[in-house]
């Protein structure tokens, strides 16, 4: 084999292997993009509180995944988390629909669930779906839950003691 | 009576032997390198030798490994619903472990044993000898060459499976059973470190890349100058280099990936 094909075919190698690390490296921080911006339109979703959304996460109405999360940032003035929305082209949601964010399975990860609503107007690019809700932190949950439970023993013992037993409960 | 202690005392006596004959021509080798190195086209040439012509058998087998992976981690994820995370458990395990060991033993079987029998071969033709008598030192214009163009080689074929096997884990995971494409990217990206994972991959390739190089190298210089010689050095190259890089990466990963 000449001397040229065999730096050729050498040059090839490792130019594969710069394309393999590239690969790796793109996969592995983040840094690239693969969604073609063509057939997409953008709205934005203000949140309370985001839970463990993720860039990319699915945009799901009736199941059905309709976007995807485009990025997520925090709105300086009213400390809301801000979330961009990469809608398909092909559906188009009434102005007044609903956002939550809904988690897939039990501890699964969490996606953007949208209502349509009931208004003639469609959400166009740039538009801000306004009804939204947060997402459901398990701690604050457990935390309420537990609340309740000592609240409700303390007014079960209230009604066969003395009250100190109820205020000492608390 | 005493004969089996003798034997004894001389076998460790051989192999405490045979571990400094290792490490002077190890330094030999090194020393050997600037040579190789002003002659870049015969590195170039083993690279191909090397690298190029193992590649149909790393891609086929990181192909493999990533369909299998994908499937067998789809099965013991779902059952906790955590299967999103299936990206995230191929990548890892490819990146940080199978990609080196993997491409590292099917290196010494395809280019470690090729590079034992062109040098046994060699030396059963007494061209080494030849170029001794021409004051060539054969280490530095047919060893060093090889052993660099095995330790280049290296990392770019684990490189190479890791890759090819996300992409095959990519197409059962999310063509095949259904997995979220979003979520396979985007929770592998959020796990994975460059530097923590794949960066210490790649310094294990080239650990391996070096092991088993060397041992190739070692062995068809060393090796009886008779057909039964060579096929002994085969043998030995693929034995010793296999469980050297095994053992060599139970250390690495114990430093590299415990806290």
């Amino acid at each position: 084999m000449g001397k040229k094909s065999i730096e050729t075919l050498v040059g090839f190698f490792v130019l594969l292997g710069i394309g393999g690390l590239l690969f790796l490296a793109l996969k592995a921080a983040n840094l690239g993009s693969f969604t073609s911006s063509a057939d997409t339109y953008s709205v934005t979703a203000k949140f309370d509180n985001i839970g463990g959304l993720k860039v990319r996460a699915p945009v799901r109405s009736a199941g059905v995944t309709v976007g995807r999360v485009a990025a997520i940032t925090l709105d300086p003035k009213t400390y809301q988390g801000v979330v961009r929305l990469d809608m398909q082209r092909s559906v188009q949601f009434p102005s007044d629909s609903s956002a939550r964010i809904l988690t897939s399975g039990l501890l699964g990860d969490q996606y953007i669930g949208l209502e349509a609503g009931a208004e003639e107007k469609v959400l166009g690019p740039g538009d801000v779906i306004k009804q939204t809700q947060s997402a459901v932190v398990l701690e604050s949950l457990i935390s309420q839950f537990l609340f309740n439970k000592a609240a409700d023993a303390g007014n079960a013992s209230a009604g066969s003691a003395p009250a100190p037993a109820a205020g000492a409960k608390k | 009576m005493t004969n089996p202690i003798r034997r004894i005392g001389q076998f460790a006596l051989e192999v405490l032997r045979g571990l400094g004959h290792n490490a002077t021509f190890f330094i030999d080798l090194l020393r050997n390198m600037p040579a190789a190195l002003r002659r870049p086209f015969l590195i170039v040439a083993q690279v191909h030798a090397i690298g190029n012509l193992s590649l149909l058998i790393i891609m086929a087998s990181g192909l493999a490994v990533g369909f299998v992976l994908a499937l067998q981690s789809y099965y013991a994820l779902v059952t906790y619903g955590a299967s999103e995370s299936l990206g995230l458990l191929v990548n890892l395990s490819l990146v940080r472990e199978l990609g080196p060991v993997v491409t590292a033993l099917l290196f010494a079987g395809r280019a470690g044993t090729s590079l034992t029998a062109e040098i046994g071969l060699m030396k059963a033709g007494e061209q080494l000898a030849a170029m001794e008598m021409m004051a060539i030192d054969p280490k530095s214009r047919v060893l060093a060459p090889r052993f660099i163009g095995g330790i280049v080689a290296m990392p770019v074929l684990a490189v190479l499976f890791s890759a090819i096997g996300i992409m095959g884990a990519y197409v059962v995971a999310v063509q095949l059973i259904g997995v979220d494409e979003g979520n396979f990217w985007s929770i592998m990206q959020n796990g994975v470190d460059v530097w923590r994972d794949v960066g210490n991959g790649i310094v294990k390739s080239v650990v391996f890349g070096v092991i088993c190089t060397f041992v190739a190298v070692y062995q068809g210089y060393e090796a009886q100058a008779t057909p039964e010689g060579v096929a002994h050095a085969t043998t030995r190259t693929v034995v010793i280099a296999s469980l050297s890089v095994l053992a060599m990466d139970f250390v690495l990963t114990a430093l590299m990936f415990t806290h």
